[in-house]
């Protein structure tokens, strides 16, 4: 417990000052007799409840509560820490489920019980817990700031590097390998600094690196519609806006189960408690594509679940993007979801509100939009102090009032992201999955990895990607006629695009996330899917100018098992021998005529 | 706590008293407010500071002056628990309604209930049948879920709740549900007609009554959902009862939240509501569920009226954006005559998933909802598109899909009140027959090997 009574050393020495509880309004704790700086961790009341400091005001400081604060009375004290809002960096991160301000769930219910009281504090790592420390770097080298100088097998498939913390640098004097604890020296150097395998860092402040890339290489998520239309890169960001029930949620857990990211943060911030436990019931049984390890070595989930502390909610982000950068440090590809960013934004109003702050739009804070920004330029791909690359991609969920983007949280974060993943109420009731919109969507990214698909994938993969789209297009201005006149007025090469582009909807976009085979297809499979229906728009040119009946074209049998077949095991070797059935089967529509 | 009454009210606002100079108060406290008739009024602290504390009154403020005696009692609100709680009927603040004597508390819980640790949750995934055909097999319900019926003014969404009261069971298993039914400014007639059938099945000596009708104190409704999730916790978690809370009607609880925040001179959010509702509303919301190491779970049906029939209303939307999912009841199907008049395709249910399949309701369940959905859905587009160029322009597979719709409103939705199906027989084998209107060709929802094993014509002995 070095760490937290460290803090109680720090508050000791702090404690000539008397400070104390005036106001408190639900959350919003106001303080007299102390004189904390900004963002300060305070402890509040009897209890001590972990505040920290987000106003200074004449000779009051005001405090956000990270717990519950009935019962507490004005006149309790208020004790400074010295220290501002920071996380414990080092082994252990992985496979744990935290709260926003880094307590682990798990050590809450030991002391606590199944319901969340308050009061209880809790290390972010186990202070105890021995972990076997190779060390890489030797006595007499030179090592700086983000240097790795040693690794640690923390789960069976990630290799964590300890890394000298930013600020530290100088000669190696004495390094070892062995059994360690994560406050134990490792190493220490010259100038006789000692340097533990647990690092921390306050989590407002976003952690260094030398600098940004662009990105150009994509972080492959296993679903078709993101993949091959509105890919997103690795260091990229997105942004999926949709109203209650449209597939936010789904479509972030695909991404934490599927993308090709080697670390995954997953962050609960306000929404259902039932969801993170789905995630830390299934993940332990989910194997990683990649790895063919369980999916849980390598996530990190932060759970702030809508009923608990709303400032806490308001911190979670920053821990979970803090705990991203760590990772991303190593040389890591990071992705980190947030779900959903306007329950954090909601938090930001409800404290705005309480310091009676002059509203912005719809009650929201003048500063919404930066906080966003600031948020989203946590993202990037690096390079890291140490030399290598490392990426956070940030994926943020939106959930706008009544579905509509018109509003704050949906603008400010358009305003900012590379890649808008647009779900749709109307596709959601027609269990059309992903409900992504396929018309308004967006990704700025195809450009910069095009030429990745080429050397990658096929080397005519972007005009694939573009005839497929241009197909769509195409579709929704015939929908527009058919609406008046129905689709048999139209001639029959625009009969047989639409069929062509439906083809496209329900056998390639439409993916079943619960579907053991349809929820991850690889790129070559997709674009494999792609060409299937390309030829079979090729060969349904042919026959219908050959005289074939569009409906017996339409209808043969192989291109019903190439539809069906994707949910079969072994897909990806049969369909090249369905589609040339296929095309000889639309051959003999027209022998037949 | 000192039980010094102080009569230092300044200010009195809506629902809300404002005092000056008292001893240290604390946040959340509960206060009582002696008039100057000697009539007694309940409050709860909402503000504390050295110069002034705010006080919401419960029964609201009539005849409050500044001679009104305020005292603190040192406590936050709780109700008294135990296991005779079943069985009464108690008023929107937890008193006796039924003339029965005081319930004597084998524990005093503290009505805002903790947060459930989201590590101590357990997955819910056991299919509950209510033997409603729309719910079973497309919008399937599991124990431990919370699952709101979207409703409006005038439509039969009582009913439903109480067919779902009565039928609702686990299949292969006959533990019993125990009803935890809450009212919030609902009129006597409509309570009258919920108490009426608990009666006549015999379920009220099976279920916990708390009260606030609609010439009840509005602000009292505040309180009233706490009282019956305080109660619904203690019996799921201490006593091993799978609880069912219907709750009715959301709507009034929030109009009451909206005049608190207006008296308190908040900034409102959308539509005047305050910008807290989402966390005030997942506050009890998230109040239902499994938890390890516990037996008993919680189960929970809001009920709620949209204004204007507008699901987009902050009302319904911020109760589907924490709830697993919804039931929509529609007003047009409503006046076509179908009971029960649920729109499948905006409900649904996010734990479907986890309760259904094998060895919990049918292997086929999945693909067969999944099909239902699309082909309604589409048929329902098509009757927009014939009404305009008839149904000569349609071809044959959308002359099919557009019969299906009707078929499926008349036969699939429709059924009595005091009709209990089956979810295999009743449910999913119906579910085929109508799915023999359309040909397979058209049918790609549903896995080949289903239809070799179910389909009434087509299938492979
Ligand atoms: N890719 C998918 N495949 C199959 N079903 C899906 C898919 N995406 C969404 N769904 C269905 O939609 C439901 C709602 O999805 P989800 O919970 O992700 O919505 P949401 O947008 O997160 O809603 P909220 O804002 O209320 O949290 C799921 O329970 C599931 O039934
Ligand atoms: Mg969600």
């Amino acid at each position: 417990m070095e760490v937290i009574s460290e803090i109680r050393k720090g508050s000791e020495k702090m404690s000539e000052e008397n400070g104390v509880i005036y106001r408190i309004s639900g959350p919003v704790v106001t303080a007299v007799g102390i004189t904390p700086r900004m963002y300060e961790v305070v402890r509040v009341g009897h209890e001590g409840l972990m505040g920290e400091v987000i106003e200074l005001h004449g000779n009051q400081s005001v405090i956000q509560v990270y717990e519950e604060t009935s019962g507490i009375k004005p006149g309790e004290p208020v004790v400074r820490t010295g220290q501002t809002l920071s996380v414990q960096l080092g082994p252990g991160l992985l496979t744990q489920i935290y709260d926003g301000i880094q307590r682990p769930l798990e050590d809450l219910e030991k002391t606590m019980g199944v319901f969340i009281t308050r009061g209880v504090d809790a290390d972010g790592l186990d202070l105890k817990k021995k972990w076997e420390f190779n060390a890489t770097a030797s006595v007499g080298d030179e090592v700086s700031a983000g240097a790795v100088i040693g690794t640690v097998q923390e789960t069976e498939t990630i290799e964590h590097r300890v890394m000298m913390p930013p600020g530290k640098g100088g000669t190696i004097k004495s390094i070892k390998s062995g059994e360690f604890d994560v406050t134990q020296t490792v190493c220490t150097l010259d100038d006789g600094t000692d340097i533990a395998m647990m690092q921390e860092w306050p989590v407002r402040t976003p952690r260094p690196f030398v600098r940004k890339y662009a990105p150009d290489v994509p972080l492959i998520t296993g679903q078709r519609i993101l993949d091959f239309l509105f890919p997103l890169a690795k260091g990229g960001t997105a942004g999926i806006p949709g109203p209650f029930g449209s597939g936010k949620t789904v479509t972030q857990q695909q991404l934490a189960k599927w993308s090709d990211a080697q670390i995954v943060v997953y962050i609960g911030c306000g929404e259902r408690g039932n969801e993170m436990t789905e995630v830390l019931t299934e993940f332990p049984h989910l194997i990683d594509p990649h790895t063919g390890k369980p999916l849980m070595n390598r996530t990190t989930m932060i759970a702030n679940t809508s009923n608990m502390p709303v400032a806490a909610r308001e911190a979670s982000v920053y821990t979970g993007v803090t705990i991203a950068e760590y990772f991303r440090d190593m040389g890591y590809d990071v992705a980190l979801m947030a779900d959903s960013t306007s329950r954090w934004a909601e938090a930001m109003r409800e404290i705005s509100s309480r310091l009676e702050e002059m509203p912005g739009e719809e009650g929201y804070p003048a500063y919404l939009s930066s906080r966003l920004a600031e948020f989203y330029e946590r993202a990037g791909r690096v390079q890291t102090l140490a030399g290598d690359d490392g990426s956070v991609s940030v994926i943020g969920a939106v959930s706008p009032p009544g579905g509509d983007i018109s509003e704050p949280v949906s603008q400010g974060t358009l305003r900012i992201v590379k890649v808008f993943w647009g779900l749709d109420a109307g596709l959601a009731r027609q269990r059309h999955f992903p409900a992504i919109n396929w018309l308004s969507s967006y990704s700025l990214y195809p450009q910069a990895l095009d030429q990745w698909y080429r050397d990658n994938i096929a080397s005519d993969y972007p005009e694939i990607r573009t005839e497929i789209s241009a197909l769509l297009q195409v579709e929704a201005e015939l929908q527009e006629i058919v609406q008046l006149v129905g689709s048999d007025a139209l001639p029959i090469d625009q009969q047989l695009t639409l069929e062509v582009a439906r083809m496209i909807r329900e056998f390639f976009l439409q993916q079943n996330a619960f579907h053991d085979v349809d929820t991850y297809s690889n790129l070559k499979l997709q674009y494999t899917m792609a060409r299937a229906i390309l030829s079979f728009q090729d060969e349904a040119k042919k026959a219908i100018a050959g005289g074939a009946e569009l409906e017996s074209v339409v209808n043969v049998p192989a291109r019903t098992d190439i539809m069906r077949g994707r949910f079969e095991s072994d897909y990806e070797e049969r369909i090249a021998a369905l589609v040339s059935d296929m095309g000889k089967q639309i051959a003999a529509t027209m022998e037949g005529n | 706590m000192s039980g010094k009454e102080y009569r230092t009210i300044t200010d009195v606002k809506g629902p809300l008293v404002f005092l000056n100079k008292t001893e240290p108060v604390a946040y959340g406290e509960i206060v009582q407010l002696r008039l100057t008739d000697g009539s007694m009024k309940n409050g709860q602290v909402l503000d504390t500071s050295d110069d002034q504390v705010i006080v919401q009154v419960f029964e609201g403020t009539s005849s409050v002056d500044r001679q009104t005696g305020v005292k603190f009692l040192g406590d936050v609100f709780r109700l008294p628990v135990s296991k005779d709680l079943i069985g009464r009927i108690l008023d929107g603040a937890g008193l006796p309604r039924d003339g029965g004597p005081a319930i004597v508390p084998d524990e005093m819980a503290d009505i805002i209930g903790a947060a459930i640790n989201p590590y101590s949750r357990e997955s819910p995934e056991s299919f509950i049948q209510t033997g409603i055909s729309a719910i079973d097999a497309c919008t399937s319900l599991v124990r431990g879920q919370k699952l709101p019926i979207f409703s409006a003014a005038g439509l039969p969404h009582n009913d439903i709740a109480l067919q779902i009261a009565r039928q609702a069971k686990l299949v292969g298993s006959d533990d019993d549900f125990v009803v935890v039914f809450c009212a919030m400014g609902i009129t006597a007639e409509e309570y009258n007609f919920f108490v009426h059938d608990l009666e006549r099945t015999g379920a009220l000596e099976n279920a916990v009554l708390f009260v606030n009708l609609a010439d009840d104190p509005a602000v009292e409704r505040l309180i009233t959902p706490r009282l019956a999730l305080t109660a619904a916790e203690y019996l799921a978690f201490e006593h091993d009862y799978h609880v069912l809370v219907i709750y009715t009607d959301m709507t009034n609880y929030c109009e009451s939240l909206r005049q608190i925040g207006a008296a308190r001179e908040e900034v409102p959010g959308r539509r005047g509501y305050p910008g807290y509702m989402y966390t005030d509303l997942a506050m009890l919301y998230e109040r239902a569920g499994l938890v390890k190491g516990k037996k008993g779970s919680i189960t929970q049906f809001p009920i709620l009226t949209m204004p204007g029939d507008d699901i987009t209303h902050p009302i319904p939307d911020l109760s589907g954006y924490i709830t697993e999912g919804q039931i929509v009841i529609s007003r047009e199907l409503h006046q076509k005559g179908i009971y029960p008049p649920i729109n499948v395709l905006p409900s649904l249910s996010r734990l479907m998933n986890a309760g259904i399949g094998p060895g919990k309701t049918r292997e086929d369940h999945k693909s067969v909802s999944d099909q239902l959905y699309a082909a309604y859905a589409q048929g329902r587009e098509l009757r927009g598109l014939v009404a305009i160029v008839g149904e000569d322009a349609l071809n044959e597979r959308d002359l099919q899909l557009l019969k299906f719709s009707d078929i499926f409103e008349n036969e699939f939705l429709r059924q009595s009140r005091d009709e209990d199906r089956s979810i295999s027989e009743g449910t999913l084998d119906l579910a085929w027959d109508l799915l023999t209107n359309i040909d397979t060709k058209y049918l790609v929802r549903l896995d080949q090997k289903w239809i070799d094993k179910y389909h009434p014509t087509e299938k492979k002995e």
